[in-house]
C-alpha cells in the first residue's frame, strides 16, 4: 500500500474536521464532503496496492485490484451525494427561515446551562422546579 | 405442568375484562376476578394431591435462546406451596374486596391491577429462567405502584407509590445485574441448573450481593424498609395481599431459592443475611411499638416479620429452612387476616387511630375473635401455626452449635419480645377500651368482611392443631430447597425443651414490655432519630436531580462544535493514541506507487486546502469539485474503473447542487466569533488527521486472513453470472447492503423534498441565468439523447463490463442536469413528466421485489437466478435477476438527481411550473427573466 495515500486521506480528514467544527452550515457541508473523499481513499487503500480493473477475462486475476473495497466505496460515494443534497436542502431552508446558515446553540441545553448559574445554590428540587416554571412562563410572554 | 401457562393467561384475560365487567356489575367484578386465584387454588390442590410437583419438569419455549432468555416454568413442591399461599390468600382478599369496594367507582381499575398482580406474583414463583423471573418481578413492582396510587388524587398516595416503585425497581435492577453476572459466569439462567452447579468466586460474590439488594428492597429490609409503611396508602385489601402476604415475600422467596446456592460458595452470604434480617426484625418491632395508626403499626410489624423470614430462609441450615416454610405459611395467614381486620375496623369506625377506637370487642365479635387468633399466631402462642414455626426455628438454632447461633438466638428472642408487645398493643388498641362503640349499627357489608377476615385466622388455628399431618405439605416444600430435611417431622407439641423455655421468656417479656409502654415511650422519644426515612429518601432524590442537572449543564453547553470536537477527539484520538505505541509500516508499504499518484495526491491536497481556507462560497464549491476529480484520478490509477466513473459523475452533480443552493447565500463567509478558539479547533483537526494515518497504517499491517475478495473473484461468474466483479458484489453477493443503501438515498431525497416543500415567498435569490445560451442549447440538443442511450447501455452492460445501475443512473442524471441547465425546470419536465418520487419508490420496490423473487424461487432473499431467452433478430439473451435489481438502483439514482435539481433549483423558477401543476407555458425566456 501507498503511504502517500494514507497521508492524503489524513489531510482530507483533518481539513474536513476543521471545517466541521465551524458554525457555517456551508463550511460543514464542505467538511463532510472532504471527509467523504478521505473515507473513500481509506477504503481503497484497505484493499492493498492497485491493480487492473477486476473484470473476469480481462487479465490475470492475480493482478486484479481488490473488488470488495471498490464495491463499498462505490455505494459510499453515492450515499455521500445523498447526504450532501440533504444538508444543502437544510442550508437552503435555514437561509429561507433565518437569512443565515449559522448553526446556533441548542436552546434547551443553553437554558439548562444558564439555569445552573442562576440556581447554583438552590439544592431543593422543588424550588428549582418552581424557578423553571416561572422561566417558561416568562418565555411564553416574550 | 404446562397447564400453569393457562392459569397465567387466565389472570391476564380476567384483568383485561375487569373494567368492562365493573361497568355493569360494580364491585361484584371482584368475585368475577376471584375466578383466577380460585382456579389456581384448585389447580394447586389437585397437583398436591396427585403428587404433581415435579422438580425436573421444566415447561416452556425459547424466546431469545441466544441470550439465554427462555420462557421456562417449573413447579416443584416449594413453588406449589407458594401458589397455594398466593391463590388461597388471593381468594379471600378478592371476596373481601367485593364488599370493601361496594359503591366505589374505581373498583374496575382496582380489579385489573390486583388480578394482574396475582398473575405476576404467580409467575415469580414458577419461573425457572432467571430473566423471566425478573420480568415477573418488575411486573409486581409496577402493579404495586398502581395499587398504592389507587387514590390518584391524593398527593401523598402518589408520592408513596413513587417511593415504593423507585426503591423496589432500583433493587430489581441490581438483582438483574446479579442474574446476568451469574448467567455469564455459568452460561445458564436456569434456577434449577444453578442449584446443581453453584457458582463461586468474586463474580458470584458480587452477584450474590446484587441479588440480595433486590431481595432486601422488595422485602423492605433495613435500610430500604421505609417504602412499606408509605405503601399503606393503598386500599386495605391491596395491603393485605401485596404488602403483607405476597409481594413483599418475593424477596424472601428469592433468598430461599438462592440460599442453597450461595450459602457455602459465597462466604459473605450468611453474615449479610443474618445482620440485615436480625437488625430489621428488632428495629421493625421497636418502631411498631410507638405507632398509633393500626395499619402503620402492622406495616412495621411486617417489616419485622420479614426480617425474621429473611434470617430463617437465608441462614441455609436445613432444619431452620423447614421452620421457615412453616413460618411463611403462618405469617401469610395471620398477617393477611390482621390487615383485613383493619379494613373492617376502618370501614366500621371510620378511623384506624388506636387512641380513639373503643368498644369494638363487643360490636364486632367475629372480627375480634379473628384478630385475637391471628395476633396469638403472630406472638407464637400455642396451639397456633405461628407457635409451631417459631418453636421449630428456635430448636434449629439451638441445635446449630456454631459460634453465631447464640447471637442469633438472643436477637430472635429480643425480636419475639417486641412482637408479643406490639401484638398486644394492636389488640388492646383495636378492641380494648371500656366505652361503648359510638357507631351503634354494624352494616351487613362489614359483617361479611369480618367473616372473610376470620378465614385466615381459623386456618392458622387448624394449621397448628393439624401440624403433624400437614408435614406432607411442609416437608416436601422444604426438601426441594434442602433435600436433607426429607425425613423430618413437624409437631405442635415437642415437649418441654429449651425452645419452649425461650418462647415463654419471649411471651412474658413481651407482656412486660407492653405493660410498660408508657415509660418506654419516653425512652423511645429520647432515642428517636429526628430524621424520618422519607426525609432522607426525598433528600437523596433531590440531591440526585441537582447533581444530574449540574452535570448536564457542564458537559452539555449547547454548542455543536464543542460536542463534535469532543466526539472526534475521543473516538479517533483515544484508540489511535493506544495504537501509536507500536505502529509499524505494513510489509508492502511504499512511499508512492507512481509519479501519477503523487501528482493526483498533490491535486487532492491542494484543492482541499483551498476549499477549507477560502473565504468565498463559490470558490470553496469549485475547489471541492477539484478534490473529487483528483480522487477520481486516484481511482483510475488504482484500477477502480467503476469507482472513477461514479466519482466523476457524482462530483459534477454535487458541484451543480452546491451552486444551486449557494447562489442564494452571500458570496463571502462572514467571520463568526467562536469560543473554543482557533487553536483548539486546529488541535482537534490535527488529532483526527494523525489518528487517520495511524489507523490506516495499523489496518494495513494487521491482515491475518486472506481477503474475502478471493471468494468473490472465484464465484462471481459461476454464482453471480457476471464478469464485472464489483457489479456482481453490489447486485448479488452484497445485494442486501445495496438495498439498504438505495433506501438511504430514497430517504435523503424525500428529506430534500419535504424540507423544501413549503416555499414561503419573499426571499429574493439571485437568478440562475438559464435558457439564453445558444451554445448550451446546441450542446444539450446533441449530447442529451446520446447520454441517455449510453446510460441505458451502461445499465445493461454493467454486469460484465464497467458500468451498472449506479453509473448508468448517474450518466442519465448528468444528461438531465445538462438539459436543466439549458432549459430550466420546464425542460426537465419534458423528459421526466411525472413526480420523481415515483422513480424513487418504484426503484426501491423493484429492487426489493427482485429479492422476494429469489425467495419465491426457493432460494434466499436476493439470491440471483439466471434466465436465457431467445429473442428474434438479437439471438439468445442471457440475463440474471441482478438486472432488474440494477434497474431499481438506476431508477433511485435518477430520482435522486431529479429531486435535487427540481427542489434545490426551484426558487429561480416561476412558481407555476411545478411537478404537480404542469402547464404548457415553458418558454425559456419566461424561465430566465426576473419577475
Amino acid at each position: 500500500m501507498s503511504v502517500l495515500l494514507a497521508f492524503t486521506a489524513a489531510v482530507l480528514f483533518g481539513l474536513g474536521t476543521w471545517l466541521l467544527l465551524q458554525r457555517r452550515l456551508t463550511r460543514i457541508i464542505i467538511g463532510i464532503g472532504l471527509i467523504g473523499h478521505g473515507t473513500n481513499i481509506l477504503l481503497i487503500t484497505s484493499g492493498g496496492g492497485g491493480g487492473i480493473p477486476p473484470v473476469i477475462g480481462k487479465g490475470d486475476p492475480e493482478n486484479f485490484a481488490d473488488p470488495l473495497p471498490q464495491a463499498l466505496a462505490l455505494t459510499a460515494i453515492v450515499i455521500t451525494f445523498g447526504v450532501t443534497a440533504f444538508l444543502l436542502a437544510m442550508a437552503y431552508r435555514s437561509w429561507q427561515l433565518t437569512h443565515d446558515d449559522v448553526v446556533a446553540d441548542d436552546l434547551e441545553d443553553r437554558l439548562i446551562a444558564s439555569k445552573r448559574r442562576q440556581d447554583s445554590d438552590v439544592a431543593d428540587v422543588e424550588a428549582a422546579d418552581r424557578a423553571h416554571a416561572t422561566d417558561s412562563a416568562g418565555d411564553d410572554e416574550s | 405442568m404446562s397447564s400453569i401457562w393457562w392459569l397465567l393467561a387466565l389472570h391476564l384475560a380476567l384483568a383485561a375484562a375487569a373494567p368492562v365487567v365493573a361497568r355493569s356489575q360494580g364491585s361484584r367484578v371482584m368475585l368475577f376476578c376471584a375466578l383466577a386465584p380460585a382456579a389456581t387454588l384448585v389447580w394447586t390442590i389437585v397437583a398436591a394431591v396427585s403428587g404433581g410437583a415435579d422438580a425436573d419438569a421444566i415447561t416452556g419455549v425459547g424466546w431469545v435462546p441466544e441470550l439465554g432468555l427462555e420462557l421456562t416454568l417449573r413447579v416443584d413442591a416449594f413453588a406449589l406451596l407458594w401458589t397455594g399461599i398466593i391463590s388461597g390468600v388471593g381468594v379471600a382478599v378478592f371476596v373481601y374486596s367485593a364488599s370493601y369496594f361496594e359503591g366505589d367507582p374505581d373498583v374496575g381499575a382496582f380489579a385489573t391491577r390486583l388480578t394482574a398482580f396475582a398473575g405476576a406474583m404467580l409467575g415469580i414463583v414458577v419461573a425457572d429462567n432467571l430473566l423471566l423471573l425478573y420480568v415477573f418481578w418488575e411486573l409486581t413492582s409496577v402493579t404495586s405502584y398502581l395499587l398504592i396510587g389507587t387514590k390518584d388524587k391524593a398527593p401523598e398516595a402518589v408520592a408513596a407509590a413513587r417511593r415504593a416503585f423507585v426503591v423496589t425497581a432500583a433493587g430489581g435492577l441490581a438483582m438483574l445485574a446479579g442474574f446476568v453476572a451469574i448467567g455469564v459466569q455459568t452460561s445458564t439462567f436456569s434456577l434449577s441448573a444453578l442449584v446443581d452447579n453453584p457458582p463461586s468466586g468474586t463474580t458470584a460474590t458480587i452477584a450474590a450481593i446484587a441479588i440480595l439488594l433486590g431481595a432486601f428492597t422488595k422485602s423492605a429490609q433495613f435500610p430500604f424498609h421505609g417504602w412499606l409503611p408509605g405503601a399503606m396508602a393503598a386500599p386495605t385489601p391491596a395491603s393485605a395481599y401485596l404488602h403483607s402476604a405476597t409481594m413483599v415475600k418475593a424477596g424472601v422467596y428469592l433468598i430461599a431459592r438462592f440460599a442453597p446456592i450461595f450459602v457455602v460458595a459465597v462466604p459473605v452470604w450468611r453474615p449479610t443475611v443474618l445482620t440485615v434480617g436480625l437488625f430489621t426484625m428488632v428495629f421493625g418491632g421497636w418502631v411498631a411499638l410507638r405507632q398509633n395508626d393500626l395499619k402503620i403499626l402492622l406495616a412495621y410489624g411486617t417489616v419485622s416479620q420479614l426480617g425474621f423470614l429473611v434470617v430463617l430462609f437465608g441462614v441455609g441450615v436445613p432444619s431452620v429452612t423447614l421452620a421457615a416454610v412453616v413460618m411463611l405459611v403462618a405469617h401469610a395467614l395471620f398477617k393477611s387476616s390482621l390487615f383485613l381486620v383493619i379494613g373492617v375496623i376502618d370501614q366500621h369506625a371510620g378511623t384506624r387511630d388506636l387512641r380513639t377506637l373503643t368498644g369494638l370487642a363487643r360490636s364486632l365479635r367475629v372480627t375480634c375473635v379473628a384478630a385475637v387468633l391471628a395476633a396469638a399466631s403472630m406472638m407464637g402462642l400455642p396451639p397456633l401455626l405461628g407457635f409451631v414455626g417459631k418453636e421449630k426455628a428456635l430448636e434449629g438454632f439451638i441445635d446449630t452449635s456454631d459460634g453465631w447461633s447464640s447471637t442469633v438466638l438472643v436477637a430472635v428472642v429480643a425480636g419475639s419480645i417486641l412482637t408479643v408487645a406490639y401484638s398486644a398493643r394492636f389488640l388492646q388498641g383495636g378492641f380494648g377500651g371500656g366505652d361503648p362503640d359510638p357507631v351503634s349499627r354494624v352494616s351487613r357489608r362489614v359483617r361479611t368482611m369480618g367473616l372473610v377476615a376470620a378465614v385466615g385466622s381459623v386456618a392458622g388455628l387448624l394449621g397448628g392443631l393439624l401440624a403433624a399431618p400437614l408435614r406432607d405439605i411442609f416437608v416436601p416444600a422444604a426438601a426441594s430447597l434442602e433435600p436433607s430435611v426429607a425425613g423430618s417431622k413437624v409437631k405442635l407439641w415437642a415437649g418441654f425443651n429449651e425452645a419452649l423455655l425461650l418462647s415463654a421468656i419471649a411471651t412474658v417479656g413481651g407482656l412486660v414490655v407492653f405493660a410498660s409502654t408508657d415509660r418506654l415511650g419516653r425512652l423511645q422519644r429520647q432515642l428517636n432519630v429526628p430524621v424520618s426515612w422519607t426525609t432522607v429518601y426525598d433528600g437523596a432524590v433531590s440531591r440526585l436531580y441537582t447533581v444530574a442537572e449540574r452535570t448536564t449543564a457542564t458537559v452539555q453547553n449547547g454548542s455543536l462544535p464543542v460536542y463534535l470536537g469532543v466526539i472526534a477527539a475521543t473516538t479517533l484520538g483515544v484508540p489511535a493514541g493506544i495504537l501509536l505505541v507500536d505502529v509499524a509500516l505494513p510489509a508492502d508499504a511504499v512511499a508512492a506507487e507512481s509519479m501519477l499518484q503523487v501528482a493526483a495526491c498533490l491535486l487532492v491536497a491542494g484543492t482541499a486546502i483551498m476549499a477549507a481556507v477560502s473565504g468565498r462560497r463559490f470558490v470553496a464549491a469549485l475547489a471541492i469539485g477539484g478534490v473529487g476529480y483528483g480522487v477520481a484520478l486516484l481511482f483510475v490509477i488504482q484500477g477502480a474503473t467503476d469507482l472513477a466513473l461514479t466519482q466523476f459523475l457524482i462530483e459534477t452533480l454535487s458541484v451543480v447542487a452546491l451552486v444551486l443552493v449557494l447562489r442564494h447565500l452571500p458570496e463571502q463567509f462572514p467571520a463568526v466569533p467562536w469560543k473554543l478558539g482557533r487553536v483548539l479547533q486546529g488541535a482537534v483537526a490535527a488529532v483526527v488527521g494523525v489518528s487517520v494515518v495511524v489507523l490506516t497504517l495499523t489496518a494495513g499491517s494487521s491482515r491475518s486472513t486472506p481477503s474475502a475478495s478471493n471468494y468473490y473473484l472465484d464465484r462471481a461468474l459461476p454464482d453471480g453470472g457476471g464478469k464485472n466483479v464489483v457489479n456482481v458484489i453490489l447486485t448479488d453477493f452484497r445485494a442486501l447492503d445495496t438495498l439498504g443503501e438505495i433506501a438511504v438515498l430514497v430517504i435523503a431525497a424525500l428529506g430534500v423534498t419535504s424540507l423544501l416543500l413549503v416555499l414561503p415567498g419573499g426571499v429574493p435569490a439571485r437568478r440562475l441565468r438559464t435558457g439564453d445560451s445558444i451554445l448550451l442549447t446546441r450542446l444539450a440538443n446533441a449530447v442529451v439523447p446520446i447520454a441517455l442511450v449510453f446510460s441505458a447501455f451502461l445499465l445493461f452492460a454493467g454486469h460484465n463490463a464497467p458500468g451498472g445501475g449506479f453509473v448508468g443512473g448517474l450518466v442519465a442524471g448528468a444528461a438531465l442536469t445538462l438539459e436543466y441547465a439549458r432549459g430550466g425546470r420546464g425542460a426537465l419536465e419534458r423528459i421526466v413528466p411525472f413526480d420523481p418520487r415515483l422513480l424513487l419508490g418504484g426503484g426501491l420496490a423493484i429492487a426489493a421485489l427482485t429479492g422476494v423473487a429469489g425467495l419465491l424461487g426457493g432460494g434466499e432473499f436476493l439470491e440471483s437466478s439466471k434466465l436465457e431467452v431467445d429473442v428474434p433478430v438479437l439471438g439468445t439473451m442471457k440475463a440474471t435477476s441482478a438486472l432488474p435489481f440494477d434497474v431499481g438502483v438506476f431508477m433511485v439514482v435518477v430520482g435522486l438527481v431529479v429531486t435535487v435539481l427540481a427542489r434545490l433549483g426551484s426558487a429561480s423558477e416561476p412558481s407555476r411550473a411545478t411537478y404537480t401543476e404542469r402547464d404548457g407555458n415553458e418558454e425559456p425566456s419566461v424561465v430566465g427573466s426576473p419577475s
